[in-house]
């Protein structure tokens, strides 16, 4: 592993919140994504959880350079790719691409699949001669296990499954390095999730792909990531490998988190012992002071509200809970055997 | 609040514990669109009984949400139309009975909540107005009334500050609290038999368990049956007592929640469980289920669920298998175990 | 390695081994599809294709010269309906001309005024539109408020002013006037559509692609955002025409020599008890085309709107 493919160094997005039609005022922010540095690895994949609101999405589409970072850095192999345009831009994106979460609406309901698989190769005429783009665009569909034969069908005569491969198919053809995969299975029937991500992880070694999985589905991110970092209004507030982060949580987010997930498994599930958070994510237009999480934190002090928590390995703690961890009072929870 | 809630309980009592609230038998419904007949609900049979949560699983078009819609007599008539089946909420078939006594029991005896509570809030009135209704229309409660008994049902569907928030409009709740606002008005006429159409499907994890803890709790304390209806196993075994699992318009298998999960009876739902990411598994390829979800308007011969199974046989491509009773290996029967299978013994016991 | 990939095979196979029971075919063709089984879409079209015929070809329909008039023939001759296709079949107006004929020519001035009018509102203010949407900011803005302008103006009074400055007034002036009156109405249409459509998944996945502007707004945009477009533009195309009539009719819009129905109406009107028929048939001629355009527009709509699929 060792060399990181990509480097997020404090990446920060803000939406400017403005009043009056002609003459437009700024009247505040808001930060969806504030103050976030993490690193991928080639061949890695690195999971992304957070709930609605918390930014992760907003994330995805700041390194994919479809909305300009307002600060940071994105190092794609050290070379900060977040102020690119133009052919740079154009260049840069042949290695970085993504997978949409709503197959539905990903795909371009007027154009045929082969029009829609194969556009990644009009626009970079480079990756595949003209007469070669057939070709190319039936072997796509054959890696993604659908038959090359559907290359002049429409979307809308395709499931959710065949679609989200369709999509799966569009990201791979320019052979990126990256992929970003924006909730990918969430849109899909339950008996066809396993079945996308079992294709994403074939891929992955096919083609040495690093993934940054984003997803809100716990279960999913663990059996798919190598590292996983959990988002919270904007930030960071813990990442680790997968092990770390699951059986080893220091943030009382992340622990809460894990607790609130339903398990698919009934055995023990009175006496399952559950952190239900009071209260909902605040307004990333108007966070709160200090550590974002303290309004709906059992642990939080005064030093919460006025002290940011910084991203970083707690020195008291050892074994598994030395980690990344945001929080002022990071520690593992005695958990009551939680299965 | 004690003693309302004791005279709420016992009046409910009445009721002979175990006996179905609500029945449904051998229901069948379609749909007549222009790409031909879709057959949604095949023949369905399930039953719950006061206090007792029954959980229907199963994915889009699996016709979970038309019985549902069925049950409340909401269906949009045409497309959709009963072909066959009995609905029997107290022994009565709803499906006969007039479209007055047929609203006399929505709302009052069932009331259902709907995935996307947003959209089922009028976005105009305030959500203490839309609570009220319910007691001025049904109750002929006094405007001052209803206000106080809004407030007091925002109370126990724990929003805070209710007596504030009462005048407030749908859209300056959140998602969770807008979720909450749909249970307090199902629970408005403290009604026998709630069914819940996946309803914290569209909500953040964290706020999920909160309201499904609020669920469970207002059904233990008003003695209320509860259909809940979800495609998320996790949830399901969080809240069931007994599981209806569905596939193409059919159930396939019925049993309590603890042996469903320990040893399913039928292929489709071993497979479902199977392909739930497990510690032990990390790295591993997941157990897919092959291929897709059934067309509805193509369902295939025999057992619709044959051409993704991978212990199928001749017989399961040309037969519809019955819904058989479960027994152990000494053929002793299992209480509330049924399986849609030809080869529910190997799925059981191999 | 190779292990796990064979045994993912079988299972990819079925995923893609059952077909939908469709015929592969684009939403275009789907609603081309439903369109024909509309008897207000087949009634409509075929009127359309009638009234173009007479616009491209009315000596195919009549061998008479709508020009030429007798005075001898005058409105008291009154029409013999049973001469079919011929110069009296509808009478003769105070002229001494043709009504039939007059009827068959009128329709090359409605259809090119209806058709040019619509073309030029179409690309004009589709244009506009989309690039008020796609752009947003202060091009929006700026489109807008435009817009919002001419919004303002009554056609009919805006185009009587505009029309007042020509001394000499052509088909082409009476389409200049409608064009820079009314192409306001498409730009509101095309943006509404394509500030729906700027946010689907698909045109982000267009830009995640390093599509370009020209690419991501005619590939993914217009053909998605079109729809709206098409119905407006049909629906108005009879209410230029029925607007050309108006004009034309006021004596604000075409003039002699050209033919036009609205024309004929005017001059029929003065002797509407003595000879109503001379009234009569270039208005119902003027009312089943804008019927028709609009009856088109309605069949259209329903074909192309989503919702009922």
């Amino acid at each position: 592993m060792a060399e990181p493919i990509l480097e997020v160094r404090d990446l920060v997005k803000h939406y400017p919140l403005t009043q009056g039609i002609l003459f437009k005022k700024q009247v505040g922010a808001v930060k969806a994504v504030d103050g976030v540095s993490f690193t991928l690895d080639k061949g890695e994949t690195l999971g992304i959880v957070g709930e609605s609101g918390c930014g992760k999405s907003t994330l995805a589409k700041v390194l994919m350079n479809l909305e300009r970072a307002t600060a940071g850095q994105v190092l794609y192999k050290g070379e900060d790719i977040s102020r690119l345009s133009g052919p740079a831009l154009k260049a840069v994106r042949r290695n970085i691409q993504m997978v949409f979460q709503d197959p539905y609406t990903s795909l371009n309901p007027r154009m045929t699949v082969g029009d829609i698989i194969g556009e990644p190769f009009e626009i970079h005429p480079e990756v595949a001669p003209k007469g070669d783009r057939r070709r190319a665009v039936q072997d796509l569909l054959d890696v993604v296990g659908l038959n090359p034969e559907y290359i002049n069908r429409y979307p809308h005569q395709f499931s959710g499954g065949q679609r989200q491969r369709i999509g799966i198919a569009r990201g791979l053809a320019l052979k990126p390095e990256i992929i970003i995969c924006d909730e990918p299975v969430s849109a899909l029937d339950v008996s066809v999730q396993a079945q996308v991500i079992n294709l994403l992880e074939k891929l992955q070694t096919e083609f040495e792909l690093s993934y940054m999985f984003i997803a809100h589905d716990l279960s999913i991110v663990r059996h798919i990531s190598d590292r996983v970092g959990v988002m919270y209004l904007g930030k960071l507030v813990e990442i680790g490998t997968d092990a770390e982060i699951y059986d080893h949580a220091t943030h009382p987010y992340t622990q809460a988190l894990l607790s609130a997930v339903p398990v698919p498994d009934p055995t023990g599930r009175e006496g399952r012992e559950r952190i239900i958070l009071s209260g909902d994510i605040p307004s990333p237009a108007n966070p709160p002071s200090g550590c974002r999480f303290r309004t709906r934190c059992w642990k939080a002090e005064e030093r919460c509200s006025t002290e940011v928590p910084l991203l970083a390995v707690p020195e008291v703690l050892s074994g598994g809970a030395r980690h990344d961890s945001a929080c002022h009072f990071a520690a593992e929870r005695e958990v009551a055997a939680a299965s | 609040m004690t003693t309302a809630l004791e005279k709420t309980t016992a009046a409910k009592d009445r009721l002979v514990p175990g006996t179905p609230l609500l029945e449904v038998r051998d229901l069948h419904v379609e749909f007549k669109t222009r790409d031909g007949v879709a057959k949604a609900v095949n023949g369905v049979n399930y039953s719950v009984a006061a206090g007792e949560t029954l959980a229907v699983l199963g994915e889009s078009g699996s016709g979970k949400s038309v019985t549902a819609q069925t049950i409340m007599g909401i269906l949009d008539m045409p497309p959709g139309r009963v072909t066959a089946g009995e609905i029997l909420f107290r022994g009565q078939d709803m499906l006969k009975m007039s479209n007055e006594q047929r609203r006399k029991i929505r709302g009052r005896k069932i009331a259902m909540i709907f995935q996307d509570a947003l959209s089922s809030l009028n976005p105009v009135l305030s959500v203490g107005y839309q609570l009220g209704e319910m007691f001025r229309v049904h109750e002929g409660a006094s405007r001052k009334e209803a206000k106080a008994k809004a407030i007091e049902l925002m109370d126990r569907v724990r929003i805070p500050a209710a007596a504030q928030r009462v005048n407030d409009f749908p859209h300056q709740f959140s998602g969770g609290m807008r979720q909450r606002i749909m249970i307090a008005m199902a629970l408005a006429l403290e009604p026998d038999l709630i069914i819940a159409d996946e309803p914290t499907t569209a909500l953040d994890v964290t706020v999920q368990a909160q309201v499904m803890d609020l669920l469970a709790e207002l059904q233990a304390e008003y003695h209320m049956g509860l259909i809940l209806i979800t495609h998320d196993l996790g949830v399901v075994a969080d809240v069931a007592d007994k599981i209806a699992v569905m596939y193409a318009g059919r159930i396939v298998e019925t049993a309590p929640v603890h042996e469903l999960y320990a040893r399913p009876a039928h292929p489709y739902t071993k497979g479902l469980l199977r392909s739930i990411p497990r510690l032990d598994q990390k790295g591993e390829e997941l157990y897919a289920i092959k291929g897709l979800p059934p067309n509805l308007y193509k369902v295939p011969a025999g057992c619709a669920f044959n051409p993704r199974c991978d212990v199928a046989t001749d017989l399961c491509r040309t037969e519809i298998p019955a819904l058989h009773q479960v027994t152990d290996r000494d053929g002793a029967e299992l209480a509330g175990r049924k399986s849609a299978c030809h080869l529910w013994k190997e799925t059981l016991h191999g | 390695m190779p292990d796990l990939i064979e045994k993912n095979a079988p299972a990819q196979a079925v995923a893609s081994a059952e077909p939908k029971p469709e015929k592969p075919r684009s939403l275009g063709l789907d609603a081309w599809h439903d369109l024909r089984k509309r008897p207000v879409f087949i009634i409509s079209a075929a009127l359309i294709v009638l009234l173009i015929a007479f616009a491209i070809a009315p000596s195919l329909f009549t061998s008479v010269d709508p020009r030429a008039g007798d005075l001898r023939l005058h409105y008291l001759t009154k029409p013999n309906y049973l001469h079919f296709f011929q110069a009296d079949w509808f009478g003769y107006d105070g002229q001494g001309r043709s009504i039939y004929a007059r009827m068959i020519y009128g329709a090359r001035a409605s259809v090119v005024v209806g058709i040019c009018v619509t073309a030029g509102v179409t690309v004009l203010g589709g244009l506009a539109g989309m690039i008020a949407g796609y752009y947003g900011g202060w091009v929006d803005t700026i489109i807008s408020r435009v817009t919002d302008m001419f919004f303002g103006i009554p056609l009919l009074l805006g185009a009587l002013v505009v029309l007042n400055a020509f001394t000499t007034r052509t088909v082409w002036s009476v389409v200049f006037a409608l064009v820079a009156l009314g192409w306001t109405q498409m730009t509101r249409v095309m943006r509404g559509s394509v500030i729906t459509v700027k946010q689907a998944d698909y045109v982000t996945a267009a830009r995640a692609l390093g599509a370009g502007t020209a690419r991501i707004m005619f590939k993914h945009i217009l053909p998605n955002a079109i729809a709206p477009v098409i119905v407006v533009a049909t629906i108005a195309l009879g209410g230029y025409i029925a607007t050309e009539a108006t004009l034309s009719f006021l004596g604000i819009g075409l003039q002699d020599p050209t033919i036009s129905w609205g024309i004929d109406i005017n001059s029929a009107q003065k002797v509407i008890r003595t000879a109503p028929f001379a009234l009569f048939f270039p208005a119902g001629m003027l009312s089943v085309t804008v019927l028709a355009f609009i009856m088109l527009g309605d069949a259209v709509r329903d074909a192309l709107d989503p919702k009922l699929r």
